[in-house]
């Protein structure tokens, strides 16, 4: 076991602010249709043992358009078919000639596993429900696009906290800046112990008393298969946290609403709600490219 | 097993605490054909032996007893051999060792039990093979307790898994009671638990990993303890016990004297969930680590004479079943090199149990849990079992150096008050420091 390398994200907890503000700001001079070939000649290794659409074309394209190689390897298709362990296939690239590793696997850890064993960077896109750290920083991305800072700002995520790496990532990274984070849902998807992730963690059962006066509202994908194993049934949980036009009235006018995708209309929000004015939900996935130029630029020593 | 020796060693000069006959006292103890010979005040006895063993500044107490080890075979010699195994138990000054059924394939036979209790499994100190309770441990179909029984089982266990089903730990209590033969307990509601890694609380939530919780043990440690205070003369003893709740059935079920006994892990007294740290596979086992109110609650227990018995639930793995995944490494870690260390380390060193205490939960209790007679005591005729340690030496873990086929423990580079210096068995020294 070694300490990860130079460069690695594997999650925003153990990140402190600077960090953070220092990735935000190479992410605004990343421009993705005019970048500098900062790493021509890497070679970078999208490792990704779940499925993804965003995370993963924009990983590529972030890496292409700083003039890397990329090559993808998935699950299924590869080694890891056939029993390889997540070490032997972190090795097998390193050999390969693979400079970093943009890793997602459904096993919380897993990176960090990987990260322990190999002298690379490796980044975490996504690891079970632990963290999803370059969601959050596009998160915080879009947030400062439309806020002048995180100064005195209030957040709202709402819905399926416990199963949610995205949440965790969010929290993490929102409450380091001060932001006051409120977290909505019923008890199954929102444990009492979520308001020990980071300290000014609030937690309510009604969405009414989150909305008031929040600046962010970030909503999360409801998994059907999870509420099918739990109490709660998909009627009462749309009728009691859903998010509608009606409902957004009560957030602050400027408010903006959030959401990691993939979103499902009629579920967790309207289609109003999702394409309204105040929905910055496409612009989320437009600026995850340059923060992941960013990330990608950090890990590989060209962050300046 | 290790045969008696026909040779006499006298240990002199040692303070010799027996519990089990209230001794703590600067004591002589001569070991003749197997056996304790005499126990005498310094200087007291006669005679010439033929070995000598100066145990000035030692502690000199009866062979250690560990209730709990997973000593893999048959089946799994890549993580462990009885040969292996007993060889670590020996440099963690136990003399015997009761080994766990959860082998490949599980001992819920007469001939199992006879094949691990024969001589060529080379074992260096005693070891006890406990059986299955039902076939296969799957939980069904209770295993032939009688004949396990006379075979050389210690007693019998699905541990790795629960008796889960009401029915069947009430038949498996009853056939005990009948045979005077007790039943372990592995207190995990499974139904609580599927695809669960760590403790649940607030690191757990923190890792994103699914968790057991507390309640999970507690609420069959409850039922377990309901049934046992129903049905006369049976023996329950709820193995690596590492919750506050569980605990206070186990207080409930001795008030009521039933015949309830437990026991607890050196690393359950020792760390909590938050060592978990990012993915430590080392500290992942089964039980998992808990919150500090339950190790807290487990201190106390130890102290106030709740707990029994310190058992290590020693739980080699090779080092590829561990560099894996959290969620996919294998549950356990060893324990049988470190035990003594960490009781004097943390029990008496910080908490302040007296060492009289720790003896005892080493010897006299475990030794009254499986009924293990001429053990646990240096009384006159007792079996020559000693182990001799050093309660102020200071020392480092080096998990390389360790006598077990596996490194998989979380104390590796530690620094430790206490330590063997020397384990006899059958009036054998079959460890001694050097």
């Amino acid at each position: 076991m070694n300490k990860p390398a130079r460069g690695s994200l594997l999650g925003i907890e153990h990140l402190d602010a600077k960090d953070i503000l220092g990735l935000l700001k190479l992410a605004r001079r990343m421009n993705p249709l005019k970048a500098r070939p900062l790493l021509r000649g890497k070679r970078v290794v999208l490792l990704f043992y779940e499925a993804s659409t965003r995370t993963r074309s924009s990983f590529e394209f972030a890496a292409k358009s700083l003039g890397a190689m990329t090559t993808l390897v998935q699950s299924s298709g590869s080694s890891i078919e056939k029993g390889e362990s997540v070490l032997d296939t972190g090795y097998t690239l390193r050999a390969v000639g693979a400079d970093c590793i943009v890793m997602r696997h459904p096993s919380a850890g897993a990176p960090h596993l990987m990260a322990q064993h190999l002298d690379i960077p490796v980044i975490n896109a996504g690891d079970g429900m632990h963290e999803h750290p370059s969601q959050a920083l596009l998160d915080a991305f879009t947030i400062l696009k439309h806020k002048k800072s995180f100064k005195g700002l209030q957040a709202t995520i709402i819905g399926d906290i416990f199963h949610s790496r995205v949440a965790r990532s969010a929290c993490h990274l929102l409450t380091k800046f001060g932001v006051k984070v409120t977290l909505c849902g019923p008890p199954e998807f929102v444990p009492d112990v979520a308001a020990t992730l980071a300290p000014g963690l609030r937690i309510t059962r009604h969405i009414e008393d989150a909305l008031r006066g929040t600046d962010v509202v970030m909503l999360l994908r409801v998994q059907k298969e999870r509420l099918a194993g739990q109490k709660i049934r998909l009627q009462d949980y749309i009728a009691r946290y859903q998010m509608t036009t009606a409902r957004l009235k009560l957030a602050k006018r400027d408010a903006i609403v959030m959401h990691p995708g993939p979103i499902i209309r009629g579920l967790e929000l309207t289609a109003e709600v999702a394409d309204g004015p105040q929905s910055v939900i496409v612009d989320e996935v437009h600026n995850g490219v340059p923060t992941r130029m960013a990330i990608l630029a950090r890990a590989l020593g060209k962050a300046k | 097993m290790t045969r008696p020796e026909n040779k006499s060693l006298l240990i002199k000069g040692g303070q010799l605490i027996d519990p089990a006959a209230k001794i703590n006292a600067p004591m002589d103890v001569l070991l003749r054909d197997g056996r304790v010979a005499e126990v005498a005040l310094p200087n007291k006895i006669r005679g010439s032996a033929d070995e000598k063993f100066d145990a000035r500044g030692l502690i000199v107490a009866p062979g250690f007893i560990d209730l709990h080890v997973h000593l893999r075979e048959p089946g799994q010699g890549y993580k462990e051999t009885i040969a292996s195994g007993t060889a670590a138990a020996a440099a963690g000054g136990f003399t015997s060792v009761c080994t766990m059924p959860n082998t490949a394939p599980v001992v819920d036979t007469a001939e199992w039990v006879a094949w691990l209790r024969n001589p060529e499994r080379a074992a260096v100190v005693n070891a006890f093979p406990i059986a299955a309770a039902t076939r296969g441990s799957k939980g069904g179909t209770l295993t032939d307790f009688a004949s396990l029984q006379r075979a050389g089982a210690a007693a019998v266990t699905d541990d790795g898994k629960p008796i889960l089903d009401d029915d069947v730990m009430r038949m498996a209590l009853r056939l005990g009671a009948e045979l005077n033969f007790p039943v372990v307990q592995h207190a995990e509601d499974t139904r609580l638990t599927e695809n669960c890694s760590m403790h649940a609380g607030p690191t757990s939530f923190r890792l994103g990993l699914r968790a057991m919780p507390a309640a999970a043990e507690a609420a069959i440690v409850d039922r377990d303890v309901t049934l046992a205070q129903q049905i006369r003369e049976s023996r329950l003893h709820v193995a690596h016990l590492s919750t506050a709740d569980a605990l206070k059935a186990v207080r409930r079920g001795k008030r009521a004297k039933a015949r309830v006994t437990c026991e607890v892990t050196p690393h359950h007294f020792t760390l909590i969930d938050e060592n978990v740290g990012e993915y430590d596979t080392n500290f992942k086992m089964n039980p998992p680590l808990r919150s500090a109110t339950d190790r807290e609650a487990i201190v106390v227990a130890l102290a106030d004479g709740t707990v029994d018995a310190i058992a290590t639930d020693h739980a080699p793995h090779a080092a590829h079943e561990k560099q894996v995944e959290f969620e996919r490494a294998s549950f356990g870690i060893t324990g049988l090199e470190t035990a003594l260390a960490l009781a004097i380390t943390k029990l008496h060193r910080e908490h302040k149990i007296p060492l009289t205490r720790i003896v005892e939960l080493f010897t006299a209790g475990p030794a009254r849990v499986f009924d293990l007679p001429g053990r646990g005591t240096l009384a006159r005729g007792s079996h020559a079992d000693v182990t001799i340690f050093d309660p102020k030496k200071r020392w480092t873990f080096d998990a390389a150096k360790s006598r077990s086929l596996s490194h998989n423990t979380p104390f590796d580079g530690w620094q430790f008050t206490g330590k063997v210096v020397a384990t006899i068995v059958s009036g054998k020294i079959v460890h001694r420091e050097n």
